[in-house]
């Protein structure tokens, strides 16, 4: 799961790229070189969001019932900029369109700006925690407040997290994170002297805001209390700098989280510094699907509870109490063995597709662009 | 309540939109591999032409479809949920599983599919296309087996310690008699759906005379299509009406209007209903008029030209004979075996509490006591846990399902089914007789069929889902039970979104297809950069 969650990160790239499709362009047809590049790539993204919900679901049903049904808003609005990506690739450039190139592409700006941005924001609350109940014995009650497992107790239903200044910070840094992935996926991919050298530029406006962000959220959270889970009792806890301390039990998990980082200030600054330097992309990718899954481990393990609630400690979901049946997860396990055939097939496409680099003579013959 | 009822609107609303557009992908997925196995075949450049203009027209369908997909996914969660909890368990794995085997092939062929004509080899583009086609019908397999799963709970066992229910048998859930026959019926429809959509717009271009060649290499291959897609549908709703009379008696009832079960029952042909039936047990003729094809639906239902098939009444009411042996219970006994489940379960939960609390402060008679309490609890509960769904209804007519809406959207879908497998039979025999393109009145039918297989689709749908109603799952969970707590108003909002949404992209579709199709396939000159 904190794999699938690290790749989504990444492949946000896509987003990110959305959402300067007009600040890194100029023209027209660099408008249209830089839809077509991230065109290419959107599924991935659309597709990795899908199956992480559907593995999420399998293996930690109560965090689906909880979160979903409970920040019903913050995943209604991060959805809606989902669906209308979907269409707006597909559609801006097709003649009867009714609403214009203009309106699909502002749609795609936003889903750029709202799926990553809301996208960080939830996860926060991974380690600030979230105004929610649960009680599994409330389904044998029949009459009054009804049969309800999981309720949230903020009537803004998933709005209220956005008044956490942690939260936000994290939100924006996955935001400007995107953007500076994206960037750097342009100056790999791209055939145009103008867009490359912008993007370089680029990346050093969006790479500055990130780190920033990202520090202010990581050293605040290592510093703070966090969700802490007594294994012999089972009782949650409040407990001084939680997670630090979880980095320091897995020194394994510490290590694989500054090389991830450490990678991914590699890939931003040679991109920006050494004008030869076209790997960015691959160097800050690989850095980020490891710290994003190492965040994650440090959420949930060592006795540590990874969705937190704030206002009932004992309500947190921990990964014993929200997780499958070891029968449903033994299933999951066999069948993320072909995990490996999957990516081995999508390496082969993406190899096929990209041997060479996008040019806008390509986009004539390629015989399909958006 | 009302949230309750919003919920179900939503998930009819979005679904519905969803199913307008997968069939169109499954069904022109399929044409358009063969079109292009020809052409690798056979070299010709116009098949070539042909396949590319349609994978044009599935690639603007695909895009809504994705769209329309990804909220039905969440909102399990979002709207539903307990349910999410309570059989989360059994019902997450397809849908992960979809996402790992599925959407991945999808994705990933479809863009070597679309951007690479160039980039790979002929045989490599070709194995895409059809990868496609199988990823989409692999996705429709997985959700399918979810759903069927809702409809035929099996190999699951509920865990009263976490309050769900588990999954002990992934076969018997993967390959589940429902969700295969299910997998075939839909997947059929989506066929039909695709040739019947590709029928009538090659039709409309020998209307204008346009086109002609193209027009007519694929009325050859989507009229095959959908005459197998459609005689496959027949024999596969027959397989559909004897599993629903086996696990869903209550809608093959709904289905058709039978009240007052008998033996040797026959099947409505044509009927209409009597809007003067207010109550199920209040004597009232539930037709005004019906043409009944003698002992069909005891034969179709059981296998059994005289078997007995329970009515509406004799569903609520209990005491016939089932097929075990065994006589039916009535409603209020099944209720009054729900509540036992409901309140043992509240027993045992409050009896493993007590149980933990004597542990820990060091009282082991109290802690082994609870713990022979919670036994006890567990036994009565797993004996009546069949009945559990019934002991949140409040009385027997929460059973029956909206009869007109089932009753007429299932005759209606039969109709329409049984007049395209005499549609695509005349197709075949003009095509044949190499007088199609100058049949003017059957061109004008063509076109004017293709909604009548999409209306055929959704009415499938509502007699699937309204039919089954009250369930969730069915007797163990009814929808009241299921959703998640929010208030209506938040529900009413998402819907008004979703309808205001929807229907902007659905009417952008449609006028991007109308341009496309009146802009036709390319001409071959230009297909050969």
């Amino acid at each position: 799961m904190s794999l699938l969650g690290g790749l989504l990160v990444f492949l946000m790239f896509v987003q990110g790229g959305q959402s300067m499709l007009n600040s890194l362009s100029k023209k027209e047809d660099e408008k249209k070189l830089l839809v077509n590049a991230l065109g290419r790539k959107w599924e991935y993204t659309f597709t990795t969001l899908v199956t992480f919900g559907g593995a999420f679901f399998a293996s930690f049903p109560l965090f689906y019932s909880t979160s979903f049904g409970g920040a019903y808003w913050a995943w209604m609005i991060l959805l809606f900029s989902f669906v209308v990506q979907a269409v707006s690739y597909e559609f801006q450039s097709k003649p009867g369109n009714i609403f214009g190139a203009g309106a699909y592409r502002m749609l795609l700006f936003l889903n750029g700006v709202i799926g990553t941005f809301l996208l960080g924001v939830v996860v926060a609350t991974f380690f600030t925690g979230s105004e929610f109940t649960v009680g599994k014995a409330n389904i044998a009650v029949l009459g009054g407040s009804g049969p309800v497992i999981s309720q949230w107790q903020n009537p803004l239903h998933g709005l209220e997290l956005l008044a956490n200044v942690r939260n936000l910070s994290l939100g924006l840094a996955v935001l400007f994170l995107s953007r500076t992935l994206a960037s750097l996926f342009f100056v790999n991919r791209l055939d145009h002297k103008d867009l490359e050298k912008r993007s370089r530029r680029f990346t050093l406006y969006n790479g500055v805001p990130f780190v920033l962000f990202f520090l202010v959220f990581l050293i605040w959270t290592l510093l703070a209390e966090g969700y802490a889970l007594n294994p012999v009792t089972k009782v949650v806890y409040l407990e001084k700098m939680k997670y630090l301390s979880n980095f320091i039990d897995m020194p394994i998990v510490m290590v694989l989280f500054i090389m991830g980082v450490v990678s991914v200030l590699y890939g931003i600054f040679n991109t920006v510094f050494n004008l030869k330097f076209k790997k960015g992309i691959w160097f800050a990718g690989a850095g980020t699907v490891v710290t994003v899954t190492m965040l994650f481990l440090v959420a949930g393990y060592n006795n540590t509870a990874y969705y937190p609630s704030s206002i009932d400690l004992q309500s947190s979901l921990t990964l014993q109490n929200s997780s499958s049946s070891e029968f449903t997860l033994s299933v999951m396990a066999i069948v993320s063995l072909f995990v490996p055939v999957v990516v081995a097939y999508i390496f082969y496409a993406w190899r096929a597709l990209e041997r060479k680099k996008l040019s806008l003579e390509d986009l004539k013959t390629d015989g399909n662009s958006y | 309540m009302f949230t309750v009822n919003w919920s179900r609107a939503q998930f009819a609303l979005t679904a519905g939109y969803h199913w307008l557009f997968v069939p169109l992908t499954i069904g022109l997925g399929l044409i358009m591999a063969i079109m292009e196995s020809i052409y690798v075949k056979t070299g010709d450049e116009k098949w070539k032409s042909a396949t590319r203009f349609w994978q044009k027209i599935f690639g603007i369908n695909f895009a809504i479809g994705v769209a329309t997909g990804i909220i039905l996914e969440f909102q399990f969660g979002t709207n539903w949920s307990n349910y999410s909890w309570f059989v989360g368990d059994i019902f997450g794995a397809p849908l992960a599983i979809e996402g790992i085997f599925a959407f991945f092939m999808e994705a990933t062929f479809i863009s070597i599919m679309f951007f690479g004509w160039n980039r790979v080899s002929k045989k490599m583009h070709l194995a895409s296309t059809w990868l496609v086609f199988i990823g989409a019908s692999l996705s429709a397999y997985w959700i399918l087996v979810a759903n069927a799963w809702m409809q035929y709970p099996a190999g699951m066992e509920f865990n009263p310690e976490t309050v769900r229910n588990e999954m002990v048998d992934f076969w018997a859930v993967a390959f589940s008699p429902v969700a295969y026959n299910k997998f075939l019926h839909t997947t059929f429809s989506a066929w039909g759906v695709g040739a019947s959509f590709a029928v009538g717009i090659s039709s409309w271009y020998l209307l204008k005379k346009r086109h002609v060649d193209f027009a007519i290499k694929t009325l050859k291959i989507s009229s095959l299509v959908g005459l197998v897609a459609f005689v496959m549908l027949a024999v596969t709703g027959d397989g559909s009406a004897y599993q629903v009379s086996q696990k869903q008696p209550m809608k093959l009832a709904a289905m058709e209007g039978l009240y007052e079960g008998k033996s040797g029952a026959g099947l409505v042909a044509i009927g209409m209903l009597n809007p003067a039936k207010k109550a199920y047990n209040d004597d009232v003729n539930p037709y005004v008029f019906k043409l009944e094809i003698p002992k069909l639906l005891s034969l179709l239902g059981y296998r059994n030209i005289n078997a007995f098939v329970p009515g509406i009444k004799d569903i609520v009411d209990g005491g016939y004979i089932l097929q075990d042996g065994t006589v039916a219970l009535s409603f209020e006994e099944r209720q009054a075996r729900g509540r036992k489940a409901i309140q043992t379960l509240a027993d045992y939960q409050a009896a493993r509490k007590e149980e933990n609390e004597a542990i820990n402060s060091g009282n082991s008679a109290a802690a082994a006591a609870a713990a022979v309490a919670a036994a006890n609890y567990e036994t009565v509960l797993r004996e009546n846990y069949a009945h559990f769904g019934y002991g949140y209804l409040e009385k027997g007519e929460d059973l029956i399902p909206n009869v007109p809406l089932t009753f007429y959207s299932f005759h209606l879908m039969v109709v329409i089914g049984f007049y395209f497998i005499l549609f695509f039979f005349v197709i075949l025999y003009y095509l044949y007789r190499k007088s199609m393109s100058t049949a003017s009145w059957l061109q004008y039918v063509a076109l004017w069929s293709i909604p009548l297989s999409y209306i055929a689709g959704q009415l499938g749908w509502v007699v699937a889902e309204v039919g089954r109603q009250p369930w969730t799952i069915q007797d163990i969970l009814p929808v009241q039970s299921a959703a998640s707590a929010v208030s209506p108003g938040n529900v009413i909002t998402t819907f008004i979104l979703f309808a205001v949404l929807f229907t902007g992209l659905l009417v952008a579709e449609v006028t991007i297809m109308i341009k496309q199709i009146k802009k036709g396939p390319d001409k071959l000159v230009s297909k050969n950069n």
